[in-house]
């Protein structure tokens, strides 16, 4: 690379003291965003309380949602031919039309989605069925301890324990802040747990198997902690 | 035959930034641009279904991160590095010099700013893969810095490319070099070498 001389001379540096005001922005801001790891989240969540008018404003920005895939393509939802499957350790296998799961009892809930990297998006509204519609069709058997959900995102799946499963506000959720669930959030039907971290939600859900014990999902698979519980799992409070 | 050729011999230029400070700043703007429009895929919940690939664009997006910052640190380490020091003393004072207290207070921040990006870059990177990486802060440091970085990105190109009177400083980003009696206008307290 060519070493040319750039210019020299500034009146300043004759300055015998000059005051290095740019140093101390450069150092400052360094400072400052560095120890914002520590101090962040608190002061932001504070302080978006009273700046939840202004984020609605500006319609790009995702209001706290990131989308999340692993696979090179989000899977697509055709109503004709989708089937939620139910297997594994049941007396009952089923495979349920997007309109039979529809035509199920309902239920809805508006609970806060925590995502394990940070982010949090408060009170979002869900519509769906309780597992325990599914369980009074399909009929586990005693040594089904342990649900696997499968998603149309291969390879992602994830599991619950039987006792997880049956916690009040799990569901199966085929609508969102009042809108069927769209494809980036899984459509045409996700896991909703709201003590856990989002990764446990699989999301484009078409099977529930049933089986002896839970294993690792995705995540688990790549070190994240099987109970994903809000606040003390995957490193967080403990 | 009149006056163009005459007022074309009077318009003299001086040398305004060396080859290795040009070749800092379009490798910083080409990585930093990479880094935007990756980094907007990933985070816009539209722009991620458009184009899908998550895992691909991730790995471009760390890679490209790592690079950028490499790449900066290669061009001062092969080039000029007495002059990139002897700027970087300039910039510490914020008074007008060879650059006004805006443009000063520009490159500062976006210095400071490159070295954040790069250490709540790899602290997503590496808490993805273990805890005791993983803060509930650090997404949002690195949001935060996308939107300050964006906002100084809109008012510097603003200047450089639209408003009339200053957009003749992008000649010196690429060329080198200025007219003599626009470096003199735009900063008094500057005593340019002549080009050349
Ligand atoms: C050395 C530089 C950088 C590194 C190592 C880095 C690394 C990363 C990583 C690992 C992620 C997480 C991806 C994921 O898991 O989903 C990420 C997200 C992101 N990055 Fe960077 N990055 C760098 C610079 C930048 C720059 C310069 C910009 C923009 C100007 C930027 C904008 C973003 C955005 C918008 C996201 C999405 C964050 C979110 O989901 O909230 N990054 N970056």
């Amino acid at each position: 690379m060519n070493r040319s001389t750039p210019p020299a001379e500034y009146e300043l540096m004759d300055d015998p003291s000059p005051k290095r005001y740019g140093r101390g922005l450069f150092l400052t801001t360094l400072f400052g965003g560095l120890t914002s790891i520590a101090w962040g989240r608190p002061v932001w969540s504070r302080l978006s309380g009273s700046l939840a008018g202004i984020e609605s404003l500006v319609p790009l920005v995702p209001h706290g949602w990131r989308i999340y895939s692993v696979a090179d393509t989000m899977p697509t939802f055709d109503p004709a031919t989708w089937r939620l499957a139910i297997d594994g350790l049941v007396q009952q296998k089923l495979a349920l039309s997007y309109h039979e799961l529809r035509a199920l009892p309902q239920s809805h809930q508006i609970t806060d989605f925590h995502c394990v990297t940070g982010w949090t998006v408060k009170n979002v509204h869900w519509k769906g069925v309780r597992l325990s519609e599914i369980f009074d069709r399909a009929r586990p058997f005693p040594e089904a301890h342990a649900l696997q959900f499968v998603s149309a995102e291969q390879p992602y799946l994830d599991y619950l324990t039987l006792q997880q499963s049956q916690l009040k506000d799990v569901m199966l959720a085929y609508e969102m802040d009042g809108k069927p669930l769209t494809r980036e959030h899984g459509a045409p039907l996700r896991l909703v747990i709201p003590e856990m971290y989002g990764y446990k939600g699989v999301k484009w859900l078409n099977r529930i198997n049933l089986v002896p014990q839970a294993g690792d999902g995705y995540w688990e698979y790549l070190g994240y902690d099987r109970d994903a519980w809000v606040g003390r799992s995957n490193g967080y409070g403990a | 035959m009149g006056w163009p050729l005459e007022r074309l011999r009077r318009v003299r230029f001086v040398r305004r930034f060396s080859r290795t400070e040009r070749t800092l700043h379009w490798v910083n703007a080409a990585g930093f641009l990479l880094l935007l429009a990756s980094g907007l895929i990933l985070y816009l919940p539209r722009l991620s279904v458009l184009v899908g690939r998550r895992p691909l664009i991730k790995d471009v997006h760390l890679w490209g991160g790592i690079g950028w910052i490499g790449a900066l640190a290669i061009v001062v380490l092969l080039g000029d590095r007495r002059g990139i020091l002897r700027t970087a003393r300039e910039l510490e004072v914020l008074e007008p010099s060879r650059f006004n207290v805006g443009q000063k207070v520009n490159a500062l921040l976006n210095a400071a700013f490159a070295l954040l990006f790069l250490v709540s870059g790899l602290l997503l990177w590496f808490g993805e893969r273990d805890t005791r990486f993983r803060f509930t802060s650090t997404v949002l440091l690195h949001d935060i810095l996308m939107y300050a970085a964006l906002t100084l990105l809109v008012g510097h190109l603003y200047l450089a490319v639209i408003h009339p009177a200053t957009r003749h400083s992008l000649r010196g980003m690429t060329r080198g070099t200025v007219r003599e009696d626009w470096a003199k206008r735009h900063y008094p307290r500057w005593a340019p070498p002549p080009a050349d």
